[in-house]
């Protein structure tokens, strides 16, 4: 089986295991952190993963390598990393902001960019609504969409509230360069009532003045049905709300809401922003395993 | 200790921000130049421009801006000769670069608002304008919905990224008297000589003014209002009557108050749609304790899905929506609609 190592042993990183330890394509097989008291790692070693706490040199001086690593550090990190992975031949998923390769989410894009050696997986709000610009925009051409994420506060760690202008400026960006809108903006908020509540997000598209709105809305329960197979708790909250002649010019709009309720793997199931990284990241990767799979056999026939 | 050898307060007229949202972002630079060339004369010392929901809100989800912010704050530059030009922006709606286009258009001050617990995805905001010699407020919102601690340790937090003034914001006009002095005087005992202490009222529960006084005596030596009241819910602390009571209270403010009188009368009010009032909805917010600008919102959204705004805004208070969820506003108006077919 495709051979897996977490890089970050953080909360991302322990519940990605989680979900990798499910997986019937991927064998997590290490786990790595930098403070050798992380829950994390010792999660980790709990399952039966290597663990260490010497960061990425100890990965790599291993006689055997991973085929893939998720990455769950900081963009920080991960921008020193990114080359080391690469030159080892190792595939990486980057869960952090570098973006050192392609932004992937899974209904829109998945394999369009399968073979590069780094994939980034955007922002959990990206995760979040990016397919449902998607599927408006494989309909009609959608000038303008903007995203409204809103988490709980609890599930917002310090590394996003000291950077959320990334948050915000890598979702718009790949609003555009993911979801097919001309142009893209993204709003988060963060809300701290107890309980928690659960992710939240809308997401608005314009609509040329023709558009076949039953055509949308089709799409819109296709595509929310296809991320629910990797992330159980995605449902449309409402039906699509649509305004035909929003504009003054005719256009309208058509409103998304969502909600994203976690899995509770490591984190607790309000935090769905969180989830929806992990099981995108965990989709990403086992269609990377598949593919390096079927290379092998091809590989394999090849030299018979 | 006063604001300034010359101000016991500063109040900053936010008409031209808060009032955005009453006008539903429609204001023209024609309109901006009047009410701030108005204001200057009358003595204002800050004048505060931007879309209501601050920088980058011009959206779906706010309300389109009729005009470009960035116009109407070039504009309110070049029409005031000694007030200081004033921006607002709230992290994971604006960002950094709005910041920097600010400061080249002539804004000398920018006001970073977060909700009232969430002051550190402000820090780098902070540290930005600081960085570029800007004059920097801080506004934590909803703050009737902590106690006195929290708030304080808030304001901590924004003071040490580079604040000069935190503001105790009552986002929904829900404070009344003590709520109001209680939280001003424990941010003021916090930050000692490291930062000031604002107050923003609204006048949902009709005690901004009051608010506003007692916030003072609290130790507040900057407070916001606006003229005509012109503002989100049903407005702000009027800044003419804050004139007239605080010349009466023996507080200077610069501000001269038959001119404010004037103003407010004369230029401010025939630019709004209509008077700032405290009906139905705006008092099921300051009651509910939801977020001002929730208000015209309410009102299309009740409009077009045929449901109870009233409804739609204790809706909005039970779920503990904070500022910038107006999203949810549509989400519940649909929920109440598809609850209303259900039962025929």
């Amino acid at each position: 089986m495709t051979t897996a190592a977490i890089v970050g042993s953080g909360n991302i990183g322990t519940d990605l295991m989680y979900k990798l330890l499910r997986s019937t394509h991927l064998e997590p097989r290490w786990m790595i952190g930098v403070d050798p008291n992380s829950e994390g790692l010792r999660r980790a070693a709990d399952e039966g993963l290597e663990t260490s706490a010497e960061g990425v040199d100890w990965l790599l001086q291993q006689s055997n390598l991973p085929d893939i690593v998720f990455e769950a550090t900081s963009a920080y990190v991960h921008v020193r990393n990114a080359p080391r992975y690469q030159e080892a031949g190792i595939r990486a998923v980057d869960l952090t902001p570098a973006a050192r390769g392609p932004f992937v989410v899974p209904p829109a894009n998945l394999l369009e960019h399968i073979d590069r050696p780094n994939l980034n997986m955007v922002t959990c709000g990206g995760q979040a609504t990016i397919p449902m610009v998607h599927a408006v925009s494989r309909i009609v051409d959608v000038d303008y969409a903007e995203i409204v994420a809103t988490v709980a506060s609890a599930s917002a760690g310090p590394g996003t509230r000291q950077n959320i202008d990334e948050f915000t400026s890598t979702t718009a960006e790949a609003i555009e360069v993911v979801g097919g809108a001309t142009k893209g903006k993204a709003i988060i908020i963060l809300n701290p009532a107890e309980p928690p509540l659960v992710m939240r997000d809308t997401i608005y598209c314009s609509l040329p003045a023709d558009a076949e709105l039953d055509k949308i809305d089709r799409s819109i329960r296709e595509i929310a049905a296809e991320v629910q197979t990797y992330v159980p708790g995605y449902r449309l909250i409402s039906d699509p709300q649509f305004d035909e002649g929003f504009h003054a010019d005719g256009r309208g709009r058509v409103a998304i809401f969502v909600e994203v309720e976690g899995a509770g793997d490591f984190l607790p199931p309000y935090s769905g922003n969180l989830d929806i990284m992990t099981a995108a990241a965990t989709k990403v990767g086992e269609e990377i395993a598949k593919v390096l799979v079927a290379k092998a056999d091809l590989a394999l026939e090849g030299g018979s | 200790m006063p604001f300034s050898p010359n101000l016991d307060v500063r109040v900053t007229d936010t008409s031209l921000r808060d009032g955005s949202h009453a006008k539903q972002h429609q204001f023209t630079e024609a309109d901006v130049r009047s009410i701030v060339g108005a204001l200057d004369a009358a003595g204002m010392p800050v004048i505060e421009v931007t879309h209501g929901d601050g920088l980058g809100g011009s959206s779906y989800n706010y309300g389109e801006s009729l005009v470009d912010e960035r116009v109407l704050m070039k504009a309110a530059v070049d029409e005031a000769r000694n007030a200081k030009i004033a921006a607002l922006m709230l992290p994971g709606l604006g960002t950094k670069d709005d910041i920097r286009a600010c400061r080249d258009l002539g804004v000398s001050i920018i006001r970073v608002a977060t909700h009232c617990t969430e002051a550190d995805i402000s820090t780098q905001h902070f540290g930005l304008a600081r960085e570029i010699d800007l004059e920097t407020v801080g506004f934590l919102m909803m703050a009737h919905s902590v106690g006195p601690d929290v708030l304080a340790d808030q304001a901590r937090i924004m003071a040490d990224a580079g604040c000069q003034c935190v503001y105790v914001v009552d986002s929904a006009g829900a404070m009344i008297l003590e709520d109001a002095s209680e939280r001003v005087g424990a941010v003021a005992a916090e930050l000692g000589n490291d930062a000031q202490v604002g107050f923003h009222g609204h006048e949902n529960l009709s005690l901004s003014l009051a608010n506003t006084i007692l916030a003072i005596r609290a130790g507040a030596v900057q407070v916001d209002g606006s003229t005509r009241r012109f503002g989100a819910g049903s407005g702000n602390t009027s800044c003419e009557a804050l004139a007239a009571v605080a010349e009466r209270l023996g507080i200077s403010t610069g501000l001269d108050v038959m001119k404010m009188i004037d103003v407010a009368e004369d230029v401010v009010r025939p630019i709004m749609d209509g008077e700032c009032v405290l009906d139905r909805l705006a008092l099921t917010m300051g009651y509910a304790g939801v977020y001002s600008s929730f208000l015209k919102h309410a009102y299309r959204a009740a409009e077009r899905y045929g449901v109870s705004g009233a409804e739609i805004l204790l809706e909005c208070g039970e779920r503990k929506l904070v500022g910038g969820q107006e999203d949810q506003i549509i989400q519940i108006a649909a929920e109440l609609a598809a609850a209303t077919v259900g039962v025929e």
